[in-house]
């Protein structure tokens, strides 16, 4: 079936607004900087992800919601292509997506050097790091010296 | 070219997919909490590598195969990776050197591939290269606190040393292929690598002050299948469920 012209590519890059990370549901695709393009053709819709971490067990998942919110919409014919190239950066993560993160309770990648990171429960810049490996392969496990909470960071990834 | 290829992006395959599994094995076994989640990161990640070369080598492959065909259906002697990656995971000094050792060659490998003419495999290179970094950090800072700290600890990691050191010439070996792309620039001169892996080595066991073995027995034989008994029984775990029921997904 040929895709409706009124379907352009700005339409379905708003309607994919819906997908959340898997394993951060508080941030969208988008938000997040791994939605790299989307191309509407023929009776196809193509959507291609930029992977965060390469061992990254959620894309399986996010193939799915991808697939099943543009149905939603009456889509059928959806691909969904991973792209290792350019490489997914936290640069590409939006203010936006920074400050979900932080209200989340995940401390947003801090990309300038020198800057400390900052407890997202009290906003203490009197952190230490426990662990360059968290929960997932994004985050890094923090501690806050203040109100002694350990909270998740967001690494950064150049 | 393409028979080379296949080759050389089997050897990093096989090479990251046995060096995952050999960490994935310290799952619930790490000596306390953060490690044993570092370890498995570590591994994940080393498992998305794998992934990647194996979807490209299945994708120019002359056989009709996919990545999890060359993962889960390939025979002991089909493997390329080098001993070192498939001996037994040890305590947790052993498998920290062998990781470092591991992590300081991908580091320079990956940096390196980053430039190959072949396009895909510098796509890969760039995104295992973020990675291989972290790695690097944590394995390089618990040699050093191994070896700084305990009687007990020093004289684990000193036995891990004298084990493990004389596999490491492996991972430079070359072949007819091999040679075929590196005059290609398609990867990197090894033995020009070797020299910068060298350097870094010593420098960290120095700080260390570990001593490197006079000599031993060097392991070969990777590259042209022939494995010690230990991928056997790798192989055995990992591919169980493929061979026991074909196609299984989940
Ligand atoms: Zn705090």
């Amino acid at each position: 079936m040929v895709i409706a012209e009124s379907i352009t590519e700005n339409l379905v890059r708003q309607w994919l607004d819906a997908v959340k990370d898997p394993e951060i549901p508080v941030i969208s695709i988008r938000d997040l900087g791994i939605l790299y393009d989307v191309k509407v053709g023929g009776d196809e819709v193509v959507v291609f992800i930029l992977p965060t971490y390469s061992g990254c067990p959620a894309m399986d998942t996010l193939r799915q919601d991808i697939v099943d919110v543009l149905k939603q919409h009456g889509l059928e014919q959806v691909r969904v292509q991973l792209k290792n190239s350019p490489p997914w950066t936290t640069d590409r993560i939006s203010e936006r997506g920074r400050q979900q993160l932080h209200d989340y309770g995940i401390a947003p990648p801090q990309d300038k050097k020198g800057q400390p990171i900052a407890c997202p429960q009290c906003g203490s810049s009197h952190t230490i790091c426990i662990s360059q490996f968290g929960s997932t392969a994004c985050k890094a496990l923090y501690r806050c010296e203040d109100c002694l909470e350990p909270f998740d960071y967001f690494k950064c990834h150049v | 070219m393409n028979k080379a290829l296949e080759h050389y992006l089997l050897r990093l395959a096989d090479t990251a997919l046995t060096q995952s599994q050999r960490l994935a094995e310290w799952c619930g076994h790490g000596p306390f909490l953060e490690e044993d989640i570092a370890l498995t990161n570590v591994a994940l990640d080393l498992l998305g590598h794998a992934k990647l070369l194996y979807e490209q080598a299945a994708e120019i492959s002359d056989r009709d195969v996919s990545a999890d065909d060359l993962a889960f259906l390939r025979d002991v002697d089909a493997f390329k990776n080098p001993l070192l990656t498939e001996l037994p995971r040890g305590d947790f000094a052993y498998t920290t050197l062998k990781q470092y050792f591991l992590d300081q060659f991908n580091v320079l490998l990956y940096a390196a591939l980053k430039d190959s003419q072949y396009e895909p495999l510098a796509e890969i290179a760039t995104k295992a290269l973020k990675e291989t970094r972290y790695h690097i950090t944590r394995s390089r800072d618990w040699c050093l606190r191994l070896s700084l700290s305990t009687d007990e600890a020093k004289q684990k990691i000193q036995a891990a040393l004298d084990d493990l050191y004389f596999y490491t010439p492996e991972l430079f070996e070359t072949d007819d292929d091999l040679n075929q792309l590196i005059a290609e620039s398609i990867m990197p001169d090894l033995s020009v690598l070797k020299e910068h892996w060298q350097g870094q080595v010593d420098e960290l066991l120095n700080e260390c002050q570990l001593q490197v073995p006079k000599s031993g027995w060097v392991a070969t034989g990777g590259l042209r299948g022939e494995h010690s008994e230990h991928l056997g029984y790798m192989l055995d775990d990992m591919q169980f469920l493929q061979r026991a029921y074909p196609g299984c997904e989940w």
